[in-house]
Formats: C-alpha cells, sequence, structure tokens
C-alpha cells in the first residue's frame, strides 16, 4: 500500500507492506537511523518520535497509520546550520548521556513535553519521561537537562 | 518483532467500516490508536486477517455536555481526556485515571473506545468506566445499542461487543464529587498489579483493577458501605467473591492483600 509522509520536512512517498511499523520504515526505507529500537515492545521510549508535534512510540505504529502526517525524528531538530535544538544543547552541557541508546527517544519525548507543559517542574519531568527508560540510570543529569532546557526555551532562545 | 501479514483497510466514515465487518466480521479486527492490539500483534498473540483502521475518523472524537452526563467519542484519545476542561470539572476521575494510563506516548496514541474494547482486566480505564456505571453505545449494521458497563465486560479480552460492532460513545453521569484512583505496581509505566477506582457519591462505588478475569466492583465492599460500614471494614470484604489472577507480580494472595489495603486508602482519601 502507499504510504505518504512528510518526515523533518521532505515529503516522502513509498509502497509498503501493512505490517511495517514506523520505526523500521523511518530507519530502513526513508534511511533515517537516528531514532533507535530499544525494547521492542513499547516500553522503553527510545524510538520516540514526533507526530504532528507529540510524543509516540514508533514501535508501536504501522507506518500506514502515520499516513498524512508530519513526523519529526532527531535528525529533524537541529537548524540546517547545525545549531543544536535547546533540548539537544542542554543534554550536551549537562551531561544527560552516558551510552546514549536512550537519547534520541528521550530527547523528542523532552520537546514534547515542554511543549505541554511551559511550566515544568522537576516532578513533571520525572513524570513525563516515564516512558523512557535509561538503562545507565543517567535520570539526574537527563532532568536537569530538560529543566535547563524548558528554561532557555521560555527565555526565547529559538527552538 | 513483526506482526504476521494483514489485509489492511482504511475506513474513512463509519459506515464504511461497517460494511467492512459485515463483510468481514470475524476475521477482521478495529485498529484506533492500536496501543493494545499492536504489541499483542507483534508478540503473534494476535493474528488478524484483517486490520481495519478506524483512527482516522476524527469525528468520533469528543468530549460533549448532555445535561446530567457526559459524552465521549470512542476514537477520544487518553491524553485528550486527561486535559478536558469539562471532564476535569464534572467527571474528575475520568481525567485522572486517563492521565494515568501508560506513560505520554501511549496516552497521545491510545483511545477509550479502544481501551474499553480491548477489555483487558488490567487496564485503567475499564474500572473507571464501571465505577461511574457508564452506558456504552454500540453501532452495528442492524442499528445501533446501548451497553451498560455492569454487563460490557463478559471475559478475558472479551467483551459484549459483536464482531459486526463498532464502539461509537460512552456516557457517563456527571460525578463531580471525591474520587480516588490508587495503582499499585512495581515500574513507572507498568499495568497497575492491582488498582482501585472509588467514588464518594451516594450511594459509594468501588472498583478494581486486576482482580479477576474482567474488570469488577468490588460488591461485597459497596453493599458493607451502604449498609453503614467503616471504610476499615469494608476494605476487608474487597476481594469477597473474586478469583484474583496469580501471575509473575503476584500472586492471587497477595492481590487479595493488595486489594484490601487500596480499598482502605481509596475510602479514606474520599472521606467515607
Amino acid at each position: 500500500m502507499q504510504v505518504r509522509m512528510r518526515v523533518n520536512g521532505t515529503e516522502y512517498v513509498h509502497e509498503v507492506e501493512p505490517r511495517l511499523l514506523l520505526v523500521y520504515y523511518l530507519r530502513e526505507v526513508v534511511g533515517l537511523t537516528g531514532t533507535n529500537v530499544g525494547c521492542d515492545t513499547s516500553s522503553c521510549g527510545a524510538c520516540t518520535v514526533l507526530l504532528d508535534g507529540e510524543s509516540v512510540k514508533s514501535c508501536t505504529m504501522l507506518a500506514l497509520q502515520a499516513d498524512g502526517a508530519e513526523i519529526t525524528t532527531i535528525e529533524g531538530l537541529a537548524s540546517p546550520d547545525g545549531t543544536l535544538h535547546p533540548v539537544q544543547e542542554a543534554f550536551r552541557q549537562n551531561h544527560a548521556l552516558q551510552c546514549g541508546y536512550c537519547t534520541p527517544g528521550m530527547v523528542m519525548a523532552a520537546v514534547s513535553l515542554i511543549r505541554e507543559h511551559p511550566d515544568l517542574d522537576e516532578a513533571t519531568v520525572r513524570e513525563g519521561l516515564e516512558g523512557n527508560l535509561c538503562r545507565c540510570t543517567g535520570y539526574h543529569n537527563i532532568v536537569k537537562a530538560v529543566l535547563a532546557a524548558a528554561s532557555a526555551m521560555s527565555a526565547g532562545v529559538p527552538a | 518483532m513483526i506482526p504476521a501479514a494483514f489485509d489492511y483497510q482504511r475506513a474513512s466514515t463509519l459506515d464504511e467500516a461497517l460494511s467492512i465487518l459485515a463483510d468481514r466480521g470475524e476475521d477482521a479486527k478495529l485498529l484506533a490508536g492500536g496501543h493494545s492490539l499492536l504489541p499483542l500483534m507483534r508478540l503473534r498473540l494476535a493474528t488478524p486477517a484483517v486490520l481495519v483502521d478506524i483512527g482516522g475518523l476524527r469525528d468520533l472524537s469528543y468530549v460533549q455536555d448532555r445535561g446530567d452526563e457526559v459524552a465521549i467519542g470512542a476514537l477520544t484519545r487518553h491524553r485528550d481526556l486527561q486535559i478536558s476542561e469539562l471532564l476535569l470539572n464534572q467527571v474528575p476521575v475520568l481525567a485522572h485515571v486517563a492521565g494515568q494510563v501508560g506513560d505520554p506516548q501511549v496516552r497521545h496514541r491510545g483511545t477509550i473506545g479502544g481501551s474499553l474494547a480491548h477489555g483487558d482486566p488490567a487496564s485503567d480505564l475499564p474500572a473507571a468506566i464501571l465505577a461511574l456505571d457508564g452506558t456504552l453505545c454500540a453501532r452495528g449494521t442492524s442499528g445501533e445499542r446501548t451497553i451498560p458497563a455492569t454487563e460490557f465486560f463478559t471475559g478475558f479480552l472479551e467483551t459484549a461487543l459483536r464482531p459486526d460492532e463498532v464502539l461509537t460513545e460512552i456516557r457517563v453521569p456527571k460525578s463531580p464529587g471525591k474520587f480516588s484512583f490508587k495503582k499499585f505496581n512495581r515500574r513507572a509505566q507498568d499495568w497497575a498489579i492491582v488498582g482501585v477506582v472509588a467514588l464518594s457519591d451516594s450511594p459509594a462505588r468501588v472498583a478494581l483493577v486486576n482482580m479477576a478475569s474482567t474488570p469488577v466492583r468490588a460488591s461485597a465492599t459497596e453493599a458493607a458501605l451502604a449498609a453503614g460500614a467503616a471504610a476499615n471494614e469494608a476494605a476487608q470484604r474487597a476481594s469477597e467473591g473474586l478469583e484474583p489472577p496469580s501471575d509473575t507480580n503476584a500472586t492471587t494472595e497477595f492481590r487479595r492483600h493488595l486489594a484490601t489495603v487500596l480499598v482502605r486508602r481509596a475510602l479514606e482519601e474520599v472521606g467515607l
């Protein structure tokens, strides 16, 4: 079946098998491998992308369910000139990654969380990231980074 | 893990979905947000021959004031329930419970109709709708019917819905009184090992998550409360008449214990 979606601003049209999951579509058909497959059971959040601006687990959606949607992956966050998104920059500044495997999903979940909660506090960040697991257990710095990004963004650093 | 192959049909109207179901009936499954069905398909615990995608029927996504009741379109997502002003004011328990389902990513995709039609006793929303004495509206090729929540859940992952029917709307009485939702689990985003929804509205109602093969009301506790029992005494009867499951997370006996403790806490929280 034909599927059409915009990924990071570029329109893609492909013939896909109905059972193709969105994460494999992004990685293997579009070729954007920044989105990771972690647990493969809707738990870990490593595959989180934005669908029309909201965080979703791309391992738990068919590519066909994203037909007509606007998808943003980790590759689509930084500016074309390479300037990092405030959430990416805050992860870098706060050493919010160790092995880095969960990072793309954490960053995408954080972008969605900050959009939904302009007045983030620490408890909201911790609860809001419950769908993302970091097996290095680097949660403290991740929470610090998300709070730092939220305050940078509310102070007007362009997103 | 890749689901077994299936035919994919996208319905652009409810009538189109009904006609596909009429045609393919038993072989077909409806796909809404997919957050109950797709995980099962990936484990190949479900292998439907046909998936009918109704996720695009946006006219089935709403929360409306209907006088004494609030009507909710079956395709309303958990996130939209969580932030609905109408629910927060008139049925706050439902907004709260919706906000405890899974995690934010799940709540962005999962729908109330999908959660109810899936009929998982470990899910949160079915217990809330049971406690609220809600009504479910189903449309089939032969017309529409309403099913009381108390008659909707018929077995493990089984409901009163017929193969040719689509769950279209859920109606709940306005219940602005006190409520409590207790969910016991070991990991942040997990299903409840045991959950409790308690409402203080008269008569007081208590529903249990994961304490039987279906979502259930704690009838013995409710009867005790109606007869004037105190919270602690009523809570002792939480699992009376129930056969809670035994699994990796908890034995039957531990679930009975959890239900007693959580029901007592929930009743105390709503001031009973």
